[in-house]
């Protein structure tokens, strides 16, 4: 069972694909309550998986490896073949982020009851997503990495093209080009990589270039092309994260895309970005990522600061997050640039924390939007008195977002911070302005919402028994994280070690 | 030539080619003396059969070594039982195109139809089997004149007639331009037969004429881009394209384009692989610059000019030029990998783009136009064909779990393997695909997002039977690659292609 374990859960979306297939396409409320069961399946697999890892175990868990496809080239030196393999396993690093893409997607699934038609091509593609997301985290070699990152790509243009709002079709084209100039990068580079080496395995491609420089010079292998390649990763992956000034597709998506896809969106792709830098940027090239690093910490604080001075001034709450979400992945870069072992477990922790929080906000957000039928901030006031368990969740949900301490914010921010002042106190000491400007805008927005003067909303209940599910629990979890963060660094403890090693401190 | 050696020939060599003109003949015969009313559709039964027993005379050939027969210059070796597998299979799936197609003007032709698609078929099989210039000119003046008539072959319709127009006179340039370049190679070697010319390439006497020999090469080359519809020869592929009758159009995208890559790897890799350039050891390494402008260029045309096409048959004219630049990229590294990934990228390329015809032929039928908007609102309409439109159209982006992908991925492999790698190739590659995806989508975001009330599209039981193939094997061959690969590996030894038999062995006397 153990052997097949992690394939089972990458594929267990499919299951719900298959159940869907024959449910009539009209049938509304079945159709909803499978989609919900459907993300739950993984999900219970997930937590199997989880028991089955070991924590603190060192290196990776519940590995699959089987030939797939090869090829066989005649060079001077004799037949070469070059094999690709289908390889998955797990470490603290993707067990995180797995988890947390089948914790959101079940939740992402109760919030899609808000959508009003389509239901059964609706969740046919959310699963196919859901697929696509696991697969990412799970995948052990370039190929397997590079598919499950298209797979998440087709569904996303769907989703957003054919469920979001009013400028739903620009959104996902320009979804589409962003994203596909990243991917295009990530080809070239991957596939570079295997010519040169032979392998796509990300430990053994690790292990290669780790190598003395003498004898990757005989596999043409030198300090350039290592720069160049790092260099062509972090593009590629800073278009997903996204870095200034490759984000404008992020806001559109943002605004335009339904509130549960950008749940999943603002929660969990734009991690694959920061999960890249870690696994590809520092993991593989750490030498190069190292003296790469001061530029790596300016686009972090520039992200924080513009995404934040952007966020002060948006007028649609949506705006606010989507910018709130560029400043907070400029923490990521913050912590990654920082190298050392605050910044790291800061810049992983502030993937997680903020996967949670905007999963969270984006949630209510959509809530409100479905009882105002506006996102404007001028649209609402004093919804706290007709809403208080809302407001109320809304509120913590902003606290946590600003960093407030016993929450999830705090401990990334802190400790990313905390990282970099150890090693460039002066970016540092820039970035925390962004900070500052973080609570200015978060409360200017929640407390816009929350209070003031009641505004007419033409339909003023409270969070429905469906809705509340996923709103505790995302509070829950950012909490949990906030009080108890010794769970979640024990399991990234093993991985951060074996890259900060390679970063040498 | 007397009868004795004529009967030592071993013609088994020739049964497919034997199959399909015998087919031809025969179905020519009976149109001629059928009823001028009476239907011709049960016609296709016999011609597809013809190219069952054809393919299935190349599997029984599989295990044969490399024989040539009529004094070399006609050869049986892995590369053309490889290519001839293509041929041939994409005609079977066009035959059943052609049999479904309606049009009020075609079915007074519908005999003709069948045995010019097995003419053309059997020109193109010849190109694969040709060792020399002379066959090889033959089968591909086969393959052309049939696909002329072809082209035009709705006879009232005007678009249909200058299709066909366009198609001769910009061919018979093309043919000239070919067979000047042909001339010179002709003149510098003293010989027609490709493995006797790549013997005299090495004589020291052509050291001194590198700059003609250089010459020919870049004109043949030129003349040569014509079938496959690249750069600089590409002009003719949208007008044609658009005029053609569909099933011709998936003929001369698929079946034809495959053709021509046959002659450019067979004339150019033999002949040239041993000649010397004009300062240095290698021509083919002095050309590689020509050889990627021309690529590049193929791929930015196609895949830009697309972006502004409304037709659907103008924008899959400039989808199949962008996707011959993208297969060309294997000639300019000449890596090892060369036969393999163009072959699997042709397959790929069959499948997706006569299951992407398949569609066009049902909706332009239906629809009466060949406007974009036909697509409006089809997934509603008939999900079962707005699916395996998606995947044709994924692949032919190059979209992972689909062929296309898989054969894309091979090309970058085959660009950046070699040392120097070939990134800017590779760049220009991937950023004209990033173009190939806001048409490819467009298709898509029509089918999905937006809303037509035209009625359900029915299919005729072949073409779903065709569309199914195509869609399967679109997924299969790219989740499983390596069943096409081993298939590959396993019976195909691409050394043949180079292994000269004259000096061996010319007839074998064992009958």
């Amino acid at each position: 069972m153990n052997a097949w374990l992690l394939s089972i859960l990458i594929f267990s979306p499919l299951l719900g694909v298959l159940v869907l297939m024959f449910v009539p396409s009209n049938d509304e409320k079945s159709i909803k309550w499978l989609g919900v069961l459907g993300t739950l399946f993984p999900l219970g697999i997930a937590l199997v998986v989880l028991s089955a890892f070991k924590m603190g175990g060192e290196g990776l868990q519940l590995t699959e490896k089987f030939s797939w496809i090869s090829y066989e080239v005649f060079q001077s030196k004799g037949q070469v073949s070059y094999p690709i393999f289908y390889e998955v396993g797990v470490n603290g690093l993707s067990m995180v982020l797995i988890l947390l893409t089948a914790v959101v997607s079940v939740l992402a699934a109760i919030a899609s009851f808000s959508i009003k038609q389509n239901w059964k091509s609706y969740f046919i593609l959310f699963f196919l997503l859901e697929m696509g997301m696991l697969g990412v985290f799970a995948a052990q070699n370039l190929f397997l990495f590079f598919i499950f990152f298209e797979i998440t790509l087709i569904p996303m243009f769907f989703l957003i093209g054919r469920w979001g709002y009013l400028e739903k079709e620009k959104a996902a084209y320009s979804f589409l080009i962003y994203n596909g100039v990243g991917s295009a990068i990530l080809l070239i580079v991957f596939v570079a990589l295997f010519m040169k080496t032979g392998t796509m395995n990300f430990e053994q491609l690790a292990y290669t270039f780790s190598l003395p420089q003498a004898e990757l010079n005989q596999l043409f292998i030198t300090k350039g092309f290592k720069m160049g390649m790092l260099i062509a990763l972090l593009v590629a992956f800073a278009v997903k994260l996204p870095v200034f000034p490759l984000h404008s597709w992020m806001v559109r998506v943002h605004v335009q895309a339904p509130p549960a896809i950008v749940m999943i969106h603002s929660g969990i792709l734009l991690k694959i970005g920061a999960y890249g830098v870690i696994v590809f940027g520092a993991g593989m090239f750490p030498d190069q990522f190292k003296s790469l690093a001061f530029v790596i910490g300016l686009f972090g604080v520039i992200n924080l600061l513009y995404g934040a001075f952007l966020a002060l001034t948006q007028t649609d709450v949506k705006r606010v997050l989507a910018y709130s979400s560029v400043s907070h992945m400029g923490i990521v870069l913050i912590g990654l640039a920082a190298g050392n072992e605050f910044g790291m477990t800061g810049a992983v922790f502030q993937v997680v924390s903020h996967g949670l929080i905007s999963a969270l906000l984006f949630f209510l957000v959509g809530a409100l939007y479905e009882r105002s039928g506006s996102s404007e901030l001028s649209a609402f006031g004093g919804v706290a008195k007709r809403m208080p368990i809302l407001a109320g969740v809304f509120l913590a949900g902003g606290l946590a977002s600003l960093g407030l301490p016993g929450m999830s914010g705090f401990i990334s921010e802190f400790m990313a911070f905390l990282g970099l002042f150890e090693k460039m106190p002066v970016l540092a000491a820039v970035g925390t302005l962004g900070l500052i400007l973080t609570a200015v805008y978060v409360l200017r927005a929640v407390l816009a919402i929350t209070f003031g003067a009641e505004k007419e909303l033409h339909e003023a209940r409270d969070l429905t028994s469906s809705e509340r599910v996923p709103a505790f629990v995302l509070l829950a979890a950012i909490l949990f994280i906030g009080i108890y963060p010794a769970w979640l660094s024990d399991m990234l403890r093993p991985t951060l070690d074996a890259i900060l090693l390679g970063l040498g401190g | 030539m007397d009868l004795d050696t004529l009967l030592s020939f071993k013609w088994s060599v020739m049964a497919p080619e034997f199959i399909i003109l015998g087919v031809a003949t025969l179905l020519s015969v009976i149109d001629l003396f059928m009823k001028k009313e009476a239907s011709r559709k049960p016609l296709a039964w016999l011609a597809g059969a013809g190219v069952l027993g054809a393919l299935a005379a190349i599997f029984m050939q599989l295990d044969t070594e490399v024989t040539s027969i009529l004094y070399d210059t006609y050869r049986l070796d892995s590369f053309s039982k490889a290519f001839k597998i293509l041929l041939l299979l994409g005609t079977l799936l066009v035959l059943v195109l052609a049999s479904n197609y309606k049009k009020e003007d075609i079915d007074e032709n519908r005999g003709e139809f069948y045995y010019l698609l097995l003419s053309a078929l059997l020109g193109a099989m010849m190109m694969a089997s040709s060792a020399d210039l002379i066959t090889l000119f033959v089968g591909l003046e086969l393959l052309s004149l049939a696909s002329y008539i072809m082209a035009g072959l709705e006879r009232r319709n005007k678009r249909s007639n200058e299709s066909a127009f366009k198609y001769v006179v910009s061919g018979g340039i093309a043919t000239a331009i070919t067979l000047f370049g042909m001339s010179y190679v002709f003149g510098l070697t003293g010989e027609t037969n490709l493995f006797l010319i790549a013997q005299n390439m090495q004589d020291p006497e052509l050291l001194k004429h590198g700059f003609l020999l250089m010459f020919a090469f870049l004109i043949t080359f030129a003349g040569l881009t014509f079938k496959i519809a690249a750069a600089p020869l590409h002009m003719w592929a949208p007008d044609v394209y658009e005029g053609a009758p569909v099933p011709v159009t998936a003929f001369l995208s698929v079946v034809s384009k495959t053709a021509g890559f046959v002659i450019l790897l067979r004339f150019i890799i033999i002949t040239f692989i041993a000649a010397p350039g004009i300062d240095s050891e290698s021509l083919l390494l002095e050309v590689q610059p020509y050889v990627m402008i021309l690529a590049a260029t193929t791929m930015i045309i196609g895949n830009v000019t697309a972006l502004r096409q409304r037709n659907i048959k103008r924008m899959f004219a400039y989808s199949s030029i962008a996707q011959a630049g993208y297969i060309l990229v294997p000639f300019v590294s000449n890596s090892s990998l060369l036969f393999e990934l163009i072959w699997f990228y042709l397959l790929a390329y069959l499948f997706m783009n006569i299951g992407a015809f398949t569609i066009i032929q049902v909706l332009t039928a239906q629809e009466k136009s060949n406007d974009i908007s036909i697509f409006r609102g089809l997934f509603k309409r008939s999900p079962w064909l707005a699916v395996p439109m998606t995947f044709f159209l994924l692949s032919l982006a190059g979209i992972p779990i689909t062929a296309g992908f898989v054969g894309k991925f091979g090309i970058f492999m085959g660009a950046l393997g070699l040392e120097p790698a070939h990134y800017w190739l590779a760049a220009v590659m991937m950023a004209t695909t990033l173009f190939s995806y806001v048409y490819y989508f467009n298709v898509i975001a029509v089918m999905f997002f937006r809303d037509g009330e035209g009625a359900k599209v029915s299919v005729p039981s072949g073409m779903a039977a065709v569309l199914a193939f195509c869609a399967v094997s679109t997924i299969i061959l790219g989740v499983m690659p390596d069943l096409a690969l081993d298939f590959f590996y396993g019976n195909f030894d691409i050394n043949e292609f180079f292994m000269n038999i004259e000096a061996v062995d010319t007839h074998t006397h064992d009958h």
